[in-house]
């Protein structure tokens, strides 16, 4: 799930300054599960923004906002009404606005800031659990990631700052290697704590990353070419 | 005097004092504890932007203390430099004559006073160990051959007080297999704690050449004190020491701290706890003379 946060109501009037006729577009998956983009969030913009003397002249809830088939599906049945607008507001993450804007040659605006990608532990209560850094290593850690759980992606053991099994980064926050070391301990494979890792490959992706998957002879990663 | 790795080889009681560059070009204050200190140990840290916060470069003193005849030992951190930048400055260092390397993984940037900046931590201090001996090898982290290798005794650190200190002693294994020649812990006050770190430290480097110092950081007051407890991960000042502190004014406190490093001094050497110390103070060095005459080291 991508985690994100509804920008400040006065940042986007900012960005939104000359725009009089506003479309806005909300994402049916992530930001209606983090309350950012779902139906209440887009309705709640509509009103804050037509407040401020905005016209809204559409609002839809695209089922999957980074799906940029389907969101340029949505824009082209609803031509008539999403041609008025002088912006696009899109309230998801930056994947769901750059989807808008593989959809349009309006102005796009982003109603949210991407936070990481999260798991759920509650109801809105999201944690980092991963950071998608190309090639998972977590066997060796106890399946708890050292690259993402770790402010400082250490490898090989804790830094200094590990304070009574906190971070020294936020002293609400576990440190990872204590995680880590305990999780082995109960797992019975101490010897993982043995091991020397060698530093990670950062351009096993490079950014921006693209996977182009048709068939077993058609594979293509990395940076688009 | 001889170097700091000479005098670690020769087996003495092997002291060393620390610098910390300026935030600023005023290098006046500096160049007068490096003056002091060069000539009363056998090495002189020089910090690396520490807790973060942004100085004059490690690289530059480290190659001034050289200079004036002094031994510096290079604090590289992994914060602020990916592996080419770590590599290119290490070659730097070399460049400069500065032959002590201490690897460090660095605190992370929002500790300190530019807190938006990007942490690197491309390299962990482990693997920044494993590059110094590779380079003195003759190759780089990659591989390629150097034209002309490095030769650095290469230094690393470990906390004694860490809570829990299990993963700790294993990223201690690490820093050792990895080839560390050094160690100088973070500060310790507890010396019953600290023996017994020693005596599992020195099992897990048996049969190996690496010197452990004990880091000694001179409590300048209660306040200091209380504070280094509270907020300074890895470091435990035990209420004995702090009711110590608190028996004398406030006047006196300083000097108290003074004692007690010097005690500590004098205890790690006739016991042979370790193979020497690691005196800082943190800005005040102008005291550490006195404490190394207190502690009947003075000169080493």
């Amino acid at each position: 799930m991508i985690i994100s946060q509804k920008k400040p109501f006065e940042e986007i009037v900012e960005d939104l300054e000359g725009d009089t006729r506003i479309a806005i577009i909300g994402c049916g998956e992530c930001a209606t599960v983090t309350h950012t983009g779902g139906e209440p969030e887009v309705a709640e913009m509509k009103e804050k923004l037509e407040a401020i003397g905005k016209e809204v002249v559409y609002t839809d809830v695209v089922h999957t906002g980074c799906h940029e088939l389907d969101v340029k599906r949505v824009l082209r049945q609803n031509k008539q009404l999403v041609e008025q607008a002088d912006a696009f507001l899109v309230l998801s993450c930056g994947a769901g606005t750059q989807a808008v804007r593989a959809a349009t040659d309006k102005h796009v605006v982003p109603g949210c800031d991407p936070l990481f990608l999260g798991n759920i532990q509650r109801s809105m209560d999201f944690i980092e659990k991963c950071s998608h850094c190309g090639a998972c290593v977590i066997d060796d850690y106890g399946a708890i990631c050292p690259v993402t759980r770790c402010p400082k992606g250490l490898l090989n053991g804790p830094c200094g700052g590990t304070n009574h099994g906190k971070c020294e980064v936020d002293p609400e926050m576990d440190c990872a290697w204590v995680l880590i070391h305990e999780q082995l301990k109960k797992e019975g494979r101490e010897d993982k704590r043995n091991l020397l890792h060698a530093p990670k490959d950062w351009n096993v992706i490079r950014r921006p990353g693209a996977l182009v998957e048709r068939g077993p002879e058609k594979q293509k990663m990395g940076s688009e070419q | 005097m001889g170097t700091y790795r000479d005098a670690c080889k020769a087996g003495d009681f092997v002291i060393s004092g620390e610098i910390g560059p300026p935030k600023g070009t005023n290098v006046e204050t500096m160049l007068h504890h490096i003056e002091m200190l060069k000539d009363k140990v056998a090495g002189l840290n020089v910090t690396d932007n520490q807790s973060a916060v942004m100085r004059m470069g490690s690289l530059a003193v480290s190659g001034e203390i050289v200079r004036r005849g002094g031994d510096p030992i290079f604090q590289t951190t992994c914060r602020d430099r990916n592996r080419l930048g770590l590599q290119s400055d290490l070659l730097s260092a070399a460049f400069l004559g500065i032959t002590n390397v201490l690897c460090l993984t660095g605190d992370h940037p929002v500790v300190g006073d530019h807190k938006q900046a990007k942490g690197v931590f491309d390299f962990d201090s482990v693997h920044l160990i494993q590059c110094c001996k590779k380079m003195n090898a003759g190759t780089d982290w990659e591989g390629n051959e150097l034209e002309g290798k490095t030769d650095f005794f290469v230094g690393a650190v470990v906390t004694p007080e860490a809570d829990p200190i299990e993963p700790q002693m294993y990223k201690f294994a690490r820093k050792v297999e990895a080839g560390a020649d050094f160690f100088q812990t973070q500060a310790v006050y507890d010396m019953d704690n600290f023996q017994r770190f020693m005596e599992e430290a020195r099992e897990m480097t048996a049969g190996t050449d690496v010197k452990i110092m004990a880091g000694l950081v001179v409590l300048t007051g209660l306040g200091m004190a209380k504070y280094m407890n509270r907020a300074v991960p890895g470091i435990f000042v035990p209420d004995a020491l702090l009711e110590e502190m608190a028996g004398v004014e406030k006047e006196q406190q300083l000097q108290k701290g003074m004692e007690i490093a010097a005690r500590h001094i004098r205890f790690l050497k006739e016991n042979k706890v370790c193979d020497g110390v690691h005196v800082m103070a943190i800005g005040k060095e102008d005291i550490v003379p006195d404490i190394l005459a207190m502690a009947g080291v003075a000169g080493a």
